[in-house]
């Protein structure tokens, strides 16, 4: 009874390291701008996904024939596209889709890099070289020229398949990225206690190495978030992104690629641009705020 | 260097050989096929099938693939059937164009890379680094096409101090003075366009490289020993510094790829990228697959090209 009350005394007197999430909290704080990105974000987030729950996407996609390129006024806050539909509203449905496939196509590009990467650290040798011959190729392949093709001759296109294809070619980063520190985490001496005690590789692969490499996982995924913003909207930009009746941040400023609206009819494409450069920025802010928070040489905070 | 060289080379093969199979199967599965658009609707089915079986239509994958090969080992691409020519002849026409528009792109890229890098590193930490910085964090998120379109917008239409679209004024005569600085004119926009934009990696590279450098202890010898600070600068650190800014070259040619399928478009500039764009819209499979497959080629010359310069280089990496 006696030994197990000192026992608790013990414990109590160590000093607890700081978490990491209270490490990452406290390095936005820090950095005003991040704090300011991370603001804007969550609220955009919040606002764009609540006011897409009330707006009816069939609504703002209608064609209304009536009002063909109107400027702002009172009933279009910004004005009409050349099928008479509302920007404002194309323009909230369009940062809500946009969001969603690049969140999309981060997770599922994530968890193909991290799983592949990795199997090829841990396990090494010949398994590792084919592995990045493979890897190497899909590199070299210039990615926006097979995105399109393939986007072109998909019969049953809907967002899920473009999706899946986006990732096909993307998730070699975070791959090479998590590959490396596998190699070097993969030498250290708890793995090899780990090996010596019998444990499985998958346990140890999933249980020892992954915790120890997520810091570089989330850092390098949340900037690639703001990469797959971009990528998408330019996709969509050049019509091969989402369908025509999905409007997406790249679908407002396609309609630029029309001269006309181009040099006189700035409220189509304007704001759609302001807004994926905004969020583009933020995204990278923050990125760049978590980055600093995983090196402990750079912390601000 | 010759060995590495060589053994790169060989590391080349397997990747010709699946990206020609990755496009085989894209081609396989694009609709239609090469009859489609080009024979008479009111023909005989059982005719369209006589024909489908002399062409290798049924014949199992592997033939098929061969025969596709070996066409292009000849160069035959197949026939357009919008432009009813051969493919190569209508790539022909392109690629000069598309081949300029890289050209002029990486020259700027390093005119306004090497002198920003420079200042950037060299006055580290004062207010003109701090401008270039902020420059190139803008140049990081700005995606090409928005910044593109700005610079149509405002260069194009507002300022009207460069033409709009198309690479030649019509009416011109090849050869001439005219016709050059006509294309030549045409061409400064859209690759100013694309520089501004891709130089700040660049930017950023040279400018850690130099401030690394800085802190060698050549660097040390070399101001111990009396050498000015330009001489310091421009013989020591900038010699070591632009090396491996070279080795960039060929990964540059990767970016200029994807970015010249979108500053084609806004610039409507007529060279490869705007011809794959179009003829996916007019369902032109056979060119869509050609100039896939000549982008692929592209690329993967372009990282050995990467990857032979940092070996000449660096020569630790040779030993690989």
């Amino acid at each position: 009874m006696g030994a197990k009350s000192v026992n608790v005394e013990v414990k109590s007197n160590v000093v607890k390291s700081p978490s990491g999430i209270s490490v990452i909290w406290r390095e936005i704080v820090k950095d005003k701008i991040a704090l300011i990105s991370l603001i804007f974000l969550v609220l955009v987030t919040a606002f764009v996904y609540g006011v897409s729950l009330v707006l009816d996407q069939k609504e703002i996609v209608k064609v209304d024939l009536f009002s063909i390129y109107e400027p702002p006024n009172d009933e279009f806050i910004l004005g009409t596209d050349y099928g008479g539909r509302d920007v404002f509203g194309q323009l909230i449905i369009g940062t809500r889709n946009s969001l969603s496939i690049a969140i999309l196509v981060t997770v599922m590009t994530g968890v193909i890099g991290i799983v592949y990467g990795l199997v090829s650290g841990y396990f090494g040798g010949h398994i590792d070289n084919i592995m990045m011959r493979i890897l190497d190729f899909f590199m070299i392949l210039p990615f926006t020229m097979i995105v399109i093709a393939f986007v072109a001759i998909i019969p049953k296109y809907s967002v899920w398949t473009f999706s899946l294809i986006m990732t096909a070619f993307l998730w070699m980063g975070l791959a090479r990225l998590v590959r490396s520190r596998t190699l070097a985490e993969k030498e250290l001496d708890y793995i090899q206690a780990a090996k010596t005690l019998g444990t499985s590789n998958i346990k140890i692969i999933f249980k020892h190495v992954l915790p120890n490499v997520s810091s570089l996982i989330i850092v390098s995924m949340t900037l690639s978030l703001a990469g797959n913003i971009g990528l998408e909207s330019g996709l969509s930009f050049l019509g091969f992104g989402f369908p025509e009746n999905t409007p997406s941040l790249g679908t407002l400023l396609s309609y630029a690629r029309n001269p006309q609206v181009l040099e006189h009819r700035w409220w189509i494409w304007v704001p759609a641009s302001v807004m994926i450069l905004l969020l583009m920025l933020c995204v990278n802010n923050v990125g760049t705020a978590l980055r600093r928070a995983t090196d402990a040489r750079q912390r601000r905070g | 260097m010759w060995k590495f060289s060589l053994r790169r080379i060989l590391i080349m093969i397997p990747q010709l050989f699946f990206l020609s199979l990755l496009i085989f199967v894209l081609a396989k599965m694009m609709p239609g096929d090469a009859l489609s658009g080009q024979i008479d609707p009111n023909i005989d089915p059982a005719r369209i099938e006589e024909l489908r079986i002399q062409m290798g239509w049924y014949d199992p994958w592997h033939q098929q693939y061969a025969a596709w090969v070996g066409n292009l080992l000849q160069g035959d691409l197949g026939d357009s059937f919008r432009f009813k020519m051969p493919v190569t002849e209508l790539i022909g026409q392109r690629i000069a164009n598309s081949f300029w528009l890289s050209v002029a792109t990486l020259i700027f890229t390093y005119l306004i890379a090497i002198p920003l890098g420079i200042t950037s590193g060299r006055f580290n930490d004062t207010w003109k680094d701090q401008l270039i910085t902020g420059y190139s964090y803008l140049g990081f998120a700005t995606p090409l096409f928005i910044f593109a379109l700005v610079m149509l917008w405002l260069f194009g239409f507002q300022l009207q101090w460069f033409p709009s679209s198309g690479s030649i004024e019509p009416g011109l005569e090849p050869g001439t003075f005219e016709y050059f600085m006509s294309k030549f004119y045409h061409l400064l926009l859209p690759a100013l366009s694309m520089a501004l934009i891709t130089t700040f990696s660049t930017i950023q590279y040279l400018r850690n490289d130099i401030v690394d450098t800085k802190q060698k202890e050549f660097i040390l010898t070399a101001r111990a020993k009396g050498a000015s600070e330009s001489r310091v600068y421009n013989k020591h650190i900038l010699r070591n510094s632009l090396l491996p800014i070279a080795a960039f070259l060929g990964f540059e040619i990767t970016g200029l790829i994807g970015g010249s399928i979108f500053i084609e478009t806004i610039f409507s500039y007529p060279g490869m990228g705007q011809l794959l764009i179009e003829s996916i819209s007019l369902r032109d499979y056979s060119v869509v697959t050609a100039t896939t497959l000549l982008f692929g080629m592209a690329s993967i010359l372009g990282a050995l090209l990467s990857d032979i310069i940092l070996s000449i280089i660096d020569p630790r990496i040779r030993i690989k």
